[in-house]
């Protein structure tokens, strides 16, 4: 919303100052996006008189001028071919910053004339893209005088934001309005008065529209104007609108565009004469279009509400007027309508048609019911002025529908809401002055909400209303009041358990990612993706159509980008939800990683060595042993799911409750992921690891045994298809007692091996608790464990 | 028999010359061994009678020791030599590199939210969370948004097939929607804080189509914006660790508060450069107010009971301007450039007692 401060000034009488203005505004909701000064920023340009201009003796095309500033007369070379004796132009001296070029201007000598200044085009002015000459002012203009003040260009523009619920503010006077309020000044009286028509219209509105509540169309006025004398506007509202960023078309558009941004009414004007028959109002036949005066045509549905004549529809109610019927600089008789449509409908045939206009934003926001009355005066007492003519007595369909609220305000309510304590009568004056009908006092205080404050609708409002003005800067800062010195945690154990699993993996030397939440419809479904349910329908391009599966996608794209890069050794992780279905219970926090490439860079010590199955299987069981899994009962199983190496893959479990996947990525999925290998991927459901039963803080006792353990060797030779798990379990279960620990140090397949076996060592360590272990007792436990694993696994001790 | 003086000097002197380990081996049998020249000596000691007995048995059994000392002194200064030969053998180029070691690091968006999790705790918030895929009842209606309503327009909602009973379905435009769901199902007194992921079909250079927010809740019977005001400046000071920073409250819309507020933080842009804190300029960092009475009218709590207030941040934007980042979309590009530069240690979990401003 843009004005400018002589605007504001059309109806607020003031005494404060630009600055006092645009620091008030933003405190009472109306935030200053932009303040255009443009006296300020052309200060330095100032109205010239050419004494002298001849020719440059050394350059064909270059002038020699003696300039009268007003003040002194200053040499300048000049190249504009219009540069002559005895005229004004604007002058600017070294020194001066020339918006239109961006250069500091300097004292120079352009071959062998002293040049000091400049005399500017409308170009170098930043105010057009003339640039045939300098400009030529008019002879009477006053020599020395601020250039921007000549040209009228020294009233500030300020814009600003308005909020969906202020529409009373979507005109200069609702500004005004709520300035007076704060105290910078008074709203100055708005003649409203009837304009007495001196005739019948001869054009009647001929509303068809299907009742329905809130109505269609509740309250149409228009009227007629014959003998007008359209063409160019007076020079003071084409600098305003000009001023505001409209283009100036003739006076009778240019006072429709006037009241819509001074008074937040917008108008439309045909041209009576291009009008046939009665004008009707009606939704759109299937079918049915126009050429809109944005020279563009649009076609309705029959939701649509159109305006038009015996000659077919030429307007869209409440967004845009069509080009047949508008007025030209030809027009003499014309017909003026003032509406009130639904905001509702206005809004879906905007957004559906997707034509955006000063008038849909205003009519979407919800006019001033009262506003086609009060709308069609304060424009017949200008088209009358300006264009002349005689205005008709109006035409009016429906009435102004009932808008008359009235609320109350309980004056501690103020208080108890906001902790600021307004006094009463500064409360009632507030409401007054933005324009509320106030009667009663203390906890009842009755308040009828002005016509053009649809927004206002129960107590808290009127509450805002007051605090709002007074001032949010006097409601006092008060720190939140805790029952507890020490406050309670504020996680869930789970919201924990996703903090530890990103801690733990950064520490595992893994970089966190945060990726969309959507990926490609083709990446879903090499994840077993891409349910209907789970597809945007609107998105923002193919590439994020649909809500992730996995978190792997995102990753493998991440690392993709990255090779690119020249980084394709990559650890990356992200803890982040997967959308199984639509529903909330659908949505899975899963801790997710990938590395690619080699696990760990070559250097002098070692070789580099690629990444395998085993470093994802690290990464899942060193989140699942934090979250309190019970990793030495968990099984491991080989029916990962299918973006997964079939054969170099595993599930990590306890029963049918699967906690993890890990293992190569099938290299199907990078090929379609264009990805070179070698890339290994792991997944742990976070919330299908039960949470451990809480056993308090305290540790189980600590039994440390005072007998040496003892370390045995084993080596077995097994079916090659025999899983080492299954070894190292009969191992440890064969002495629970002694076996502490079984660790499978070689497995070896191959050359000096009988076909189909493979050798599997492990190193047991035996620990005693009672008393150190006799040479028999090792020779029994020993026998043991031989026999546990040759039981379970089918294989035999290597001689 | 020689005299026990003579052949002290000639052993010790042997020790002393001895070339190595071998010959003081050599030395300590012919001296001391069980046919040795000292053990010899002792041995002639029964002829003597008792007192010059005594008196010659003392001087040998000190000259016993005295050589054995000797060899031993002796044996280790060889060892010790031998040891500083060796170690000097052993010498390596300290100056080669270590194993290279990876680097993990913890997301900005990650830290951040920890950071202001960590400051409303102390406040007495508890952190909820709900769904990214919202029905449109959580994310519009109940949050006094009505279909038509230009609010719901501004938002760029991203829409999903409606569900069975034929209700849209919409990712969330907001984590307000968990306003709704914690205020129906929790008796107040409530005070939490919602950070999560956050859709809006937006994508350009200052806008993603995925973000993050963080929204607070407090409802009881007496908090007022009063405490509104309160809370956010000390959350503000305490997260940029500027404590006299200027905080401003300005009025506002939203369809869910009333009165409605957007907060402002001081800054400085003087000489070129940015800075948080005291200064000539403003700077837009979050949306607030005092909870709608119909948004809890929605959620079957009494208006002329509870009361509260509410507001919602972007949680990017905070983190850009606390660490310099400059641009949002890198946030999501996984460039792991940029993830190693603007990251965190993973060990450097924010607490108030160690302080988030390091």
């Amino acid at each position: 919303m843009k004005f400018t401060l002589s605007w504001l000034k059309d109806h607020l009488e003031t005494e404060a100052s630009l600055e006092e203005i645009c620091d008030r505004l933003p405190m009472l909701g109306l935030e200053v996006e932009a303040l255009e000064n443009r006296a300020k920023d052309l200060a330095a340009f100032t109205v010239g008189y050419v004494i002298e201009a001849k020719q440059h003796p050394n350059a064909d095309r270059l002038r020699v001028c003696i300039v009268d500033t007003g003040e002194e007369h200053i040499q300048v070379v000049c190249g504009a071919p219009n540069a002559r004796t005895g005229m004004k132009g604007v002058f600017a001296p070294a020194g001066t910053h020339i918006p239109g070029t961006g250069v500091d201007l300097k004292k120079g000598v352009i071959r062998g004339e002293e040049s000091n200044g400049m005399l500017c085009s409308e170009r170098e002015m930043g105010l057009s893209d003339e640039h045939d000459g300098i400009i030529d002012l008019p002879e009477d203009t006053p020599i020395g005088a601020s250039f921007a003040e000549v040209a009228g260009l020294d009233d500030p523009m300020i814009d600003i934001a308005i909020t969906p619920d202020r529409a009373d503010c979507l005109g200069v006077r609702g500004v005004a309005r709520d300035l007076a309020a704060a105290g910078l000044g008074t709203l100055k009286p708005l003649d409203t008065s009837p304009v007495k028509g001196s005739f019948k219209s001869p054009i009647n509105w001929a509303v068809d529209l299907p009742e329905q509540d809130p109505p269609l169309a509740p309250f149409v006025v228009g009227r007629y104007f014959k003998g007008v004398k359209n063409g160019p506007s007076p020079q003071w509202l084409r600098d305003r609108l000009t001023a505001i960023g409209l283009r100036p078309i003739s006076a009778l558009v240019d006072i429709t565009n006037y009241v819509m941004m001074d008074l937040g009414r917008p108008l439309h004007a045909y041209d009576a004469d291009k009008v046939d028959g009665d004008i009707f109002i009606r939704l759109a036949k299937s079918g049915e279009k126009y050429l809109a005066l944005d020279g563009k045509e649009y076609s309705f549905d029959e939701e649509m509400i159109v305006i038009g004549d015996d000659g077919g529809v030429d307007d869209l109610a409440g967004i845009m007027g069509g080009e047949r019927s508008g007025c030209g600089d030809e027009t003499v008789n014309m017909f003026l309508e003032a509406a009130i449509f639904d905001p509702i409908r206005t809004a879906t045939t905007g957004r559906k048609l997707n034509v955006i206009s000063d008038a849909r934003y205003r009519f979407e926001r919800g006019l001033d019911p009262t506003s086609p009355s009060w709308g069609s005066e304060v424009a017949a007492r200008m088209v009358l002025e300006i264009c002349g003519g005689e205005a008709s007595e109006l035409v009016v369909h429906g009435a102004e529908p009932d808008w008359k609220r009235t609320f109350t305000l309980r004056h501690s309510r103020i208080l108890g809401l906001t902790g600021v304590a307004v006094p009463e009568a500064d409360a009632i004056r507030i409401l007054k002055d933005l324009g509320f009908e106030v009667s009663g006092s203390g906890e009842a205080i009755d308040c009828v909400v002005p016509s053009w404050r649809a927004d206002v609708i129960g107590e808290a409002d009127l509450v805002e209303e007051v605090v709002r003005i007074w001032g949010f800067d006097h409601i006092p800062n008060t720190s939140m009041a805790t029952d507890h010195v020490v406050p309670a945690p504020a996680l869930t154990p789970a919201q924990t358990r996703e903090r530890l699993a990103k801690r733990v993996l950064a520490a595992r030397e893994m970089t966190e990612a945060v990726t969309f939440s959507f990926v490609s419809s083709s990446q879903a479904e090499l994840f077993g993706g891409g349910a209907e349910e789970l597809r945007l329908v609107n998105p923002i391009s193919a590439d994020l159509d649909v809500m992730r599966p996995s978190i792997l996608p995102t990753l493998l794209a991440a690392a993709g980008r990255n090779a690119n890069m020249g980084s394709a050794d990559l650890a990356l992780f992200e803890v982040g939800p997967q959308y199984a279905d639509a529903t909330p219970e659908g949505q899975q926090t899963v801790a997710a990683g990938i590395r690619t490439g080699q696990s760990a860079a070559r250097d002098w010590t070692k070789a580099a060595r690629p990444v395998d199955a085993f470093d994802a299987k690290a990464d899942a069981i060193a989140v699942l042993e934090l979250l309190g899994a019970p990793v030495q009962n968990m099984q491991v199983s080989t029916d990962a799911p299918g973006w997964y190496h079939p054969g170099r893959s595993g599930t990590l479990r306890l029963g049918p409750n699967a906690f993890a996947h890990f293992g190569e990525v099938h290299p199907k999925v990078l090929r379609e992921m264009d990805l070179r290998g070698p890339a290994v991927a792991f997944e742990v459901f976070l919330a299908k690891v039960p949470e451990p039963r809480s056993k308090g803080p305290a540790r189980p006792l600590l039994k440390l045994s005072p007998f040496q353990p003892v370390h045995r060797d084993f080596a077995f030779l097994v079916d090659v298809d025999v899983p080492a798990d299954k070894l190292i379990r009969a191992a440890s279960g064969a002495d629970r007692g002694l076996v502490s620990e079984v660790r499978l140090f070689d497995e070896y397949a191959g050359k000096g091996m009988p076909e189909g076996k493979k050798s599997l060592a492990i190193a047991v360590t035996l620990q005693p608790k009672d008393a150190t272990l006799t040479d028999d007792d090792l020779e029994a436990v020993s026998k043991k464990i031989v026999a546990q694993v040759e039981k379970h696994t089918g294989g035999a001790l290597r001689a | 028999m020689q005299d026990a003086e003579s052949l002290r000097d000639e052993l010790i002197g042997a020790v002393d010359a001895a070339s190595g380990l071998d010959a003081l081996e050599e030395l300590r049998v012919s001296a001391l061994g069980r046919k040795g020249r000292i053990t010899e000596m002792m041995k002639g000691l029964g002829a003597l009678d008792p007192d010059q007995r005594r008196e010659a048995g003392q001087a040998l059994n000190r000259l016993k020791d005295e050589v054995a000392a000797a060899i031993d002194a002796r044996k280790s200064a060889m060892a010790d030599a031998a040891m500083d030969a060796r170690l000097l053998e052993e010498r390596i180029d300290v100056s080669l590199p270590p194993r290279p070691e990876g680097k993990g690091s913890i997301h900005p968006i990650t830290q951040t939210i920890d950071e202001l999790t960590a400051i409303f705790c102390e406040m007495g918030f508890t952190v909820a969370e709900g769904p990214h895929i919202e029905s449109d009842f959580y994310n519009f209606t109940a949050l006094n948004i009505p279909p038509e309503h230009p609010a719901r327009q501004e938002q760029d909602t991203f829409y999903l097939p409606p569900d069975e009973s034929g209700t849209p379905r919409v990712l969330r435009t907001h984590t307000s929607p968990v306003q709704i769901r914690t205020m129906q199902k929790q008796t107040p007194p409530i005070r939490i804080i919602v950070p999560g992921r956050t859709f809006r079909s937006d994508h350009d250079a200052t806008h993603s189509p995925m973000f993050h927010q963080v929204e607070g809740l407090v409802i009881d019977k007496t908090s007022h914006m009063g405490h509104l005001k309160g809370c956010l400046i000390d959350f503000c000071r305490a997260f940029f660790g500027v404590d006299d920073l200027p905080v401003r409250f300005r009025p506002s819309y939203f369809p869910f508060t009333e009165p409605s507020a957007e907060v402002d933080i001081g800054c400085t842009r003087a000489g070129g450069e940015f800075r948080i804190g005291k200064g000539d300029d403003w700077l837009e960092i979050l949306g607030s107010g005092m909870v709608h009475p119909k948004v809890l009218e929605n959620c079957g709590i009494d208006p002329n009971e509870y009361q509260g207030f509410a507001f919602g941040m972007g949680i990017e934007r905070i983190a850009m301007l606390k660490y310099g980042i400059p641009d949002l979309r890198p946030f999501y590009d996984s460039d792991i450039r940029w993830m190693r530069h603007y990251g965190f240690v993973p060990l450097d979990v924010p607490t108030i007692a160690g302080g988030i401003n390091r």
